[in-house]
């Protein structure tokens, strides 16, 4: 085992990323996809933050956007989560088979 | 072979064990807990990277917020006990081919290339370093993208108050 650098902590972030996407392609349950989702954006958050570490540690740019990332998944995680909860309410489902028409 | 390294491999398990439990089990409420866990993998990776601020920000947003908020609305709209139905075996290995795929090709992207890094005095990513640049309106200042952010997830609060209002029954 070599001392853990950049490229490690990249294919952590990309093993994450790839698992997100085989779980949004798997699952049919709107919950599991916000989830998927989740784990997405976080493997993103990994990328900035190592590549702010080992490439450019006089700035912190990569820092700057994890934070942005973050603030945006959770104004997008609150609004995916009153959708659920609403088609709920008119469907009695939550699996995206069972939503297929728009209904105002 | 240091402490550091070894903490290193096991955080990275635990995220990715736990971030692959999630999406496999088939149960919805299990799903959200290895979610749990995997954050906070993620924020351990954080903290080895010495980045403290942006670690306190991951657990306190997502491992407080997130997945309380997730676990919630599975109370909400999922009955007790039910499994998540079995999935078509196609779509399972066309999928797993399909990330597989996905993740061979950044791999090989990523060892043939080589980073420049550079030779500038590094900055301590300290809160207050942060926070001045955070809200510098000079150089490299981030002045603009916070209040644009603060004005987005003031718009996500209205629209979820509207979206989740359980409106009247229409009256023709």
């Amino acid at each position: 085992m070599m001392e853990p650098g950049l490229y490690h902590l990249l294919f952590v972030s990309t093993a994450l990323f790839f698992i997100g996407v085989y779980g949004f392609f798997t699952r049919r349950n709107l919950v599991i996809m916000l989830m998927s989702i989740e784990l997405i954006l976080n493997s993103v958050n990994i990328n900035f933050i190592a590549f702010n570490k080992y490439l450019w540690p006089h700035k912190m740019d990569g820092l700057f956007f994890s934070i942005f990332v973050i603030a945006i998944a959770a104004a997008e995680a609150a609004v995916a989560i009153a959708i659920i909860i609403n088609l709920y309410r008119s469907h009695q489902s939550i699996d995206v088979e069972r939503a297929e028409e728009m209904k105002f | 072979m240091s402490g550091s390294t070894i903490i290193f491999y096991m955080l990275a398990a635990l995220t990715l064990v736990s971030g692959m439990l999630a999406v496999t089990t088939r149960q919805i409420f299990r799903a959200a807990i290895f979610l749990l866990f995997s954050l906070i993998g993620i924020a351990g990776l954080f903290f080895w990277m010495q980045y403290d601020f942006i670690a306190a920000v991951q657990i306190v947003v997502y491992v407080g917020g997130i997945t309380v908020l997730i676990i919630f609305s599975i109370f909400l709209t999922q009955q007790a006990g039910d499994l998540l139905p079995k999935q078509k075996m196609g779509r399972q290995v066309f999928s797993a081919l399909a990330a597989f795929c996905g993740f061979a090709l950044i791999m090989v992207q990523l060892y043939q290339h080589n980073f420049n890094t550079t030779t500038e005095q590094p900055v301590e990513p300290s809160v207050a370093n942060i926070g001045n640049q955070m809200l510098g309106v000079g150089e490299n200042g981030f002045a603009l993208p916070f209040e644009v952010v603060s004005m987005l997830l003031l718009a996500a609060l209205i629209g979820c108050i509207v979206i989740a209002l359980r409106s009247k029954p229409a009256t023709i």
